[in-house]
């Protein structure tokens, strides 16, 4: 098997440049999809039966919670793949990966919580769901101290890699809280096994807003991957005659 | 046009939660544009200064001879 484009994607000058060329095919999509959406979840989608116009708060909650979830996925992927081949592109991404997954954390944490007062009751329940979330974050703010405290950019590498990796059990966890334990949180309305519990008009605006946000953040993870590039080949030949 | 904003009622939890999810989109798109700028400004600076570029990276001279950057 040829593994030329493995290499390639170990080549700084190689990726900057792609992830340049790359970025305006998910910004833009990822702008139509999420504009669209929002009209769709805002206007074109019916009030639910039992939650009325509180329920459009999915529009929003539900893909930052994805993104959140994926986004470690994503970053602990690119740790691994750093780990293994010492590939020092993939640790690149892993850092680019940390900010972005940790916003969105926070933004899920707190539209739910904006959900369930009106629904629950309360904005906050020490709820297995919920917990798990909040672990989530705290990965990620584990992930970025340890980074900067280390002043050597490999050891940050190889030391934040470990603690990524260690931290995917949280993953499954917070994906099947709902099923192992009663949880107050509602089990999942798309991503399962049979048919979503959801009419059309209700779903689509879903589905285009977790699609949207996935590219979103390709989008973003690309201009800081460029950036993470440049501060870390700082004293690259290849980098003159790319900036002039 | 008010019913629209007022939500059935839920106006209070509804727009927060749009306006806090709204504002980590802006910000997240405004701090990767502006860090990778400043990278950009910042490595034209040391071109510049005359600091490196010409010369082959440390990096790419200790792989060379075969150790570790």
């Amino acid at each position: 098997m040829d593994w030329t484009w493995f290499h390639k994607f170990g080549s700084p000058p190689h990726v900057y440049r792609l992830a340049g060329l790359l970025t305006p095919w998910f910004a833009w999509p990822a702008a139509l999809l999420i504009l669209g959406a929002l009209y769709g979840g805002l206007v074109l989608a019916p009030p639910d039966y039992q939650q009325g116009d509180g329920f459009r708060i999915i529009y929003v909650h539900a893909p930052s919670a994805w993104l959140a979830v994926m986004i470690y996925a994503v970053m602990a992927t690119a740790a691994g793949v750093g780990l293994i081949w010492r590939m020092k592109v993939a640790h690149a991404v892993a850092a680019s990966c940390a900010g972005v997954g940790a916003w969105f954390t926070v933004v899920s944490l707190l539209t739910g919580m904006l959900w369930g007062k009106p629904m629950w009751g309360t904005y906050w329940v020490w709820d297995p769901r919920l917990t798990a979330q909040l672990i989530l974050l705290f990965l990620y703010l584990g992930f970025m101290g340890l980074r900067a405290s280390i002043d050597d950019v490999s050891r940050a590498d190889r030391a934040s890699a470990v603690l990524a990796l260690v931290g995917v059990v949280n993953l499954p966890i917070i994906r099947y809280s709902v099923e192992w334990w009663n949880s107050i949180h509602q089990a999942p309305s798309v991503m399962k096994m049979d048919r979503p519990s959801m009419p059309f008009d209700m779903l689509a605006p879903l589905l285009a807003m977790l699609l949207g946000f996935s590219l979103y953040f390709g989008a973003v993870l690309l201009i800081r991957l460029r950036a993470e590039i440049l501060r870390r080949e700082r004293n690259a030949s290849w980098i003159r005659e790319e900036l002039t | 046009m008010n019913e629209f904003f007022s939500m059935g009622g839920y106006a209070l939890f509804l727009w927060p939660a749009y306006a806090v999810t709204l504002l980590a989109i802006v910000v997240n798109v405004y701090t990767a544009r502006r860090d990778l700028d400043r990278a950009r400004t910042e490595a034209r600076r040391r071109l510049a200064s005359g600091a490196t570029g010409d010369a082959p990276s440390v990096a790419a001279a200790a792989s060379a001879v075969g150790g570790q950057p």
